[in-house]
């Protein structure tokens, strides 16, 4: 297994997997937070949550190609501006479909899947009629490509370093605000007993349909990011969604610590065995793994206790 | 286009015994591939191209003087609808020729039906061979055509003597890679690692750390589809620049179509093996990128594929001629040794196996998203579609 190299290679080999790790882990935390707080909070299934991202995605190669033609001069920074231009689109799609559909069909779990999957469709095919069926290579600033040499042997690519802030800054972000805020408290009461939570005095439809919101914001702030990694193109978002469900679902669905855990087990099982065997075993593999703990833990690892 | 003599149109009954939907002033042949579906960004170009050969063929004359009419059908994507509309079309529209199909697993499926009605079908895609069939004429290169040519170039013009094997995990790439290592082994040559990710994967981060460790000088990619995008933006993004070729990445699954997708400024320095493409600076390439743009816009790009769908037509109605025949048995029986001298690769000619002889070509990505010719074989490469100890 580790012959062939030398000690200084191996220590290479394990910095450079580690960090390969590490990012895999910030792409796992941004496409499951989203869906974590959608599915964990308000129980609800959605399947469209791969095309809030691919349309984060499409508002990032708009920016791009507005400040091409508009500002080339501000181009090195337009990323910025079309992370929160994606956060602000998606929020308010997401507000609008909550108001349009979701809010019918609470407390029908299943109805919610079906019908998000419905959306996930109208989308791909609202994308496909307007972007065209190809996919669109999303212009990146120079400073963004390249990478940090830090030996001979380990550099970090800049992109993957960008994605981990993003990450970072997304989780600490959420962490207040579902923790630390007046906001995050009513979300948690109303996901531990809802009728208690209206007793009180909570208006628990304002407080779903803030948080679906936010789940399909960061999900679109995701999308975002991921143009510097991945493809955009109108089917993408189904490539995402699997790997999704299988962290959020790992984690313990109520959970967003759990979430956070889930991705860091996941990435880097699947990180470490991409070295050692290849790719596509390493993917059988983790999914073996991770289907085995579910059967002896089904409420994943992380489960929210509740007095039912 | 061709030169085209004049035929004065026979009549119909001896030009047709078998039912054929050929009548005294035209004939109907099919066009199937898919226009919906997941497959639909890949088969715009091959419907475009034979609708313009068609439209060219009619234009300077017909076929022994009858004009080409189409029926059109849609395999949206989907293996099962390939072979319902291939049997809807040689049955019920009775065409004489079909025009399509791309992935392997649609030819597959059509496959059965073909040989069961006795139609004629052009397959226009590169492929991974393997495959021989009496009713289908392929216009594309088959694996070896490819990898022998790309792996030969490297090795004679870059001294290359490490090669690192990576693919999307499905037949093509797989059946390709047993070729190229094949081959490498033959040369005494070393492969220094072999890797298939599952399609549509996005992180490229492992395999491109164990290519830095392994320091090959060339990287032999067949990777498909938006996995591409995320697999060269990676490969910049870890300071692997093509364009200092160290090492080389060589593919044989990018052409301009997917330059598209993926953003010239992040192939560039790469080189493809093909045995088309649209810079190619000759006559018959000149008049044929013009005629495609002027038809389907300026902003059009032309990869090998969409290349060889336009030989299709071209082909058949050569075979036509010579037979004196639309009777598929008989344009069977003439179509080994079918040249097309005005073909926008340069020439071609049907061997008895089915497939083309043809040119290899090299070609350098660059930040437009067009491909600079490097290199060319001196001769037309011989079709294997079984090579020895692949079975």
């Amino acid at each position: 297994m580790f012959d062939g190299y030398t000690t200084s290679e191996l220590m290479s080999i394990f910095a450079m997997q580690g960090f390969a790790g590490l990012s895999l882990f910030s792409v796992f935390v941004l496409m499951a937070l989203g869906l974590a707080i959608i599915f964990g909070q308000m129980g609800v299934i959605n399947m469209a949550h791969g095309e809030f991202m691919i349309l984060g995605a499409y508002t990032t190669y708009i920016t791009s190609s507005l400040f091409q033609s508009y500002l080339p001069g501000w181009f090195g920074g337009y990323f910025f501006v079309a992370m929160i231009l994606a956060f602000l689109i998606c929020a308010a799609l997401g507000m609008l479909i909550e108001w349009l559909m979701i809010r019918h069909l609470y407390h029908r779990p299943l109805d919610t899947l079906l019908a998000t999957w419905g959306l996930s469709l109208i989308m791909q095919q609202a994308y496909r009629s307007i972007f065209g069926a190809r996919e669109v290579g999303v212009e990146l600033p120079e400073w963004m490509m390249g990478a940090i040499q830090v030996t001979d042997l380990v550099e970090l690519p800049i992109n993957g370093l960008l994605v981990m802030i993003i990450a970072l800054s997304i989780a600490v972000a959420l962490y207040f605000l579902m923790y630390r805020s007046g906001y995050g408290k009513k979300v948690r009461a109303v996901v531990q007993n809802r009728p208690m939570a209206e007793a009180v005095g909570i208006n628990s439809s304002a407080i779903d349909r803030m948080t679906f919101a936010l789940g399909c914001g960061i999900a679109g702030v995701a999308g975002s990011a991921f143009t510097m990694i991945g493809s955009t193109g109108p089917s993408s978002g189904q490539a995402y969604i699997v790997d999704t469900f299988l962290v959020v679902v790992f984690g313990g669905a109520q959970s967003l610590i759990g979430t956070i855990v889930s991705a860091f087990s996941i990435s880097q099982a699947q990180s470490t065995m991409e070295f050692f065997l290849s790719g596509s075993m390493a993917k059988v593999l983790t999914l073996l793994v991770v289907v085995g703990i579910l059967m002896l833990r089904p409420e994943g690892l992380m489960a929210l206790k509740v007095r039912r | 286009m061709l030169a085209t003599t004049v035929h004065a149109a026979p009549p119909t009954e001896e030009v047709n015994t078998t039912g054929l939907a050929v009548t005294d002033d035209t004939v109907t042949v099919g066009i199937l591939h898919s226009v919906t579906g997941t497959m639909a960004i890949s088969e715009t170009g091959s419907v475009q191209a034979e609708k313009l050969a068609i439209e060219q063929i009619n234009a300077s004359g017909g076929v022994l003087g009858r004009q080409i009419k189409y029926v059109q059908e849609d395999g949206a994507s989907d293996w099962p609808t390939f072979a319902e509309k291939s049997r809807k079309l040689l049955r019920q529209d009775k065409v004489a020729a079909v025009f399509g199909c791309w992935t392997s697993a649609s030819r597959k499926a059509v496959l059965p039906v073909f040989e069961q009605y006795n139609g004629m079908l052009y397959y226009p895609t590169f492929y991974e061979g393997l495959e021989e069939s009496p009713n289908v004429i392929y216009t594309g290169q088959e694996a070896t055509q490819q990898i022998i040519a790309g792996i030969d170039w490297a090795v004679n013009e870059k001294g290359a003597e490490s090669f690192y094997l990576l693919g999307s995990d499905y037949i093509w790439p797989r059946t390709s890679n047993k070729i190229a290592r094949k081959h490498i082994d033959k040369l005494g040559l070393k492969v220094s690692g072999e890797e298939y990710y599952p399609l549509g994967h996005t992180q490229f981060n492992s395999v491109i750390n164990k290519i830095k460790l392994k320091k090959p000088d060339v990287i032999f990619a067949i990777v498909v589809g938006g996995s591409n995008v995320a697999f060269y933006k990676q490969l910049q993004a870890a300071g692997i620049d093509p364009t200092k070729e160290k090492p080389l990445v060589l593919t044989i699954s990018v052409t301009e179509d997917e330059i598209r997708g993926i953003g010239g400024e992040n192939v560039e320095g790469i080189y493809a093996s093909m045995k088309y493409f649209q810079s190619l600076d000759n006559e018959n390439n000149k008049a044929f990128v013009k005629a495609f743009k002027e038809k389907y816009g300026d902003d059009m790009v032309i990869g090998d594929v969409t290349q060889a769908a336009y030989l299709g037509p071209w082909l058949w109605k050569a075979a036509v001629e010579k037979a004196g025949s639309f009777d598929i048995d008989k344009i069977r029986e003439v179509s080994p040794g079918i040249e097309f001298t005005e073909a926008p690769e340069g020439y071609v000619r049907i061997h008895e196996n089915h497939h083309l002889w043809s040119k290899g070509r090299i070609g350098l990505a660059q930040a437009d998203g067009q491909y600079k010719l490097v290199h060319e074989t001196d001769d037309l490469m011989e079709p294997d579609p079984f090579p020895e100890g692949y079975q």
